[in-house]
């Protein structure tokens, strides 16, 4: 039995599922940023092995894992960005007490 | 043989730490459980023979975003977080939703007849990633360096002190 597609595939949904169940449970802005990060870096997996599997010759899906893991970067840039502001004016990074839209 | 266990090695190198990230109490031990996670991703792109997304990978994400996670945590009070509750009252139900949706793809995933194209492992290089991304893909290129750019001037004017 060698490694296959589904493999691969299997992997990338339990780290995309354990993801989405720390962006749902955390309470703290940063932690939610890195569920983000592990969802991203699920869907680069499939990216890469499609690529492998589906079609060798061609190099998309490596292509489109380099633009994800860059759009992943400004997406940590910006979210820590916002998370800055957020706690330089309320002074938490909690999510569930950030709950005015204007001060 | 061998590839099968280096992918299980790998993968439980990616999956035990992942489940650290989001169930530790302490927030400093999340991120830093993050970099095991990223290079068990490594691992799996190597095994892929991806070998310069793996690369990037290293850099990137176990390199700059760690490091980043690290420091706006050291920034903001509370530290490593242990005295205070990490987690919000839908732990039950964040639980059910991610364990059903996992479900509905694994169960997608296995019913699906997958044409597998792959015979012998194909060479990629990096002259051939390059080549792809300055000639069929060049527009997204292009787009990705303007975003990068606009992420960069807005994260500054984000978190610049107001006068």
């Amino acid at each position: 039995m060698h490694v296959g597609l589904t493999h691969y595939l299997a992997v990338s949904t339990m780290l995309f599922c354990i993801g989405l169940y720390g962006v749902l449970t955390r309470r703290n802005a940063v932690a939610i940023l890195m569920g983000i990060e592990l969802m991203l870096n699920a869907s680069n997996i499939n990216l890469v092995a499609f690529n492998r599997y589906v079609a060798p010759g061609a190099v998309g899906g490596q292509t489109f894992a380099l633009v994800i893991i860059t759009l992943a970067a400004c997406e940590a840039a910006v979210g820590l960005a916002l998370v800055m502001a957020a706690y330089r004016s309320l002074e938490t990074i909690h999510v569930d007490e950030i709950n005015v839209m204007k001060w | 043989m061998g590839e099968l266990a280096a992918f299980i090695i790998l993968s439980c190198v990616t999956l035990i730490p992942a489940v650290v990230v989001v169930t530790s109490g302490n927030i400093v031990r999340s991120a830093l459980s993050l970099v095991p996670t990223f290079l068990g991703v490594t691992g799996l792109y190597i095994l892929l023979h991806a070998e310069f997304v793996a690369g990037i990978q290293i850099l990137i994400y176990a390199g700059a975003i760690t490091v980043l996670l690290l420091f706006v945590i050291m920034l903001t009070a509370g530290g490593t977080g242990t005295r205070i509750r990490q987690v919000n009252e839908q732990v039950p139900l964040g639980a059910m939703a991610a364990v059903w949706l996992g479900f509905l793809i694994l169960l997608v995933i296995f019913r699906t007849p997958w044409q597998s194209a792959a015979t012998a492992a194909p060479q990629y290089n990096i002259a051939s990633v390059g080549t792809a991304f300055l000639t069929d893909y060049v527009l997204i290129f292009e787009v990705t360096s303007l975003v990068l750019l606009v992420s960069l001037i807005g994260a500054i004017i984000i978190a610049r002190r107001e006068e």
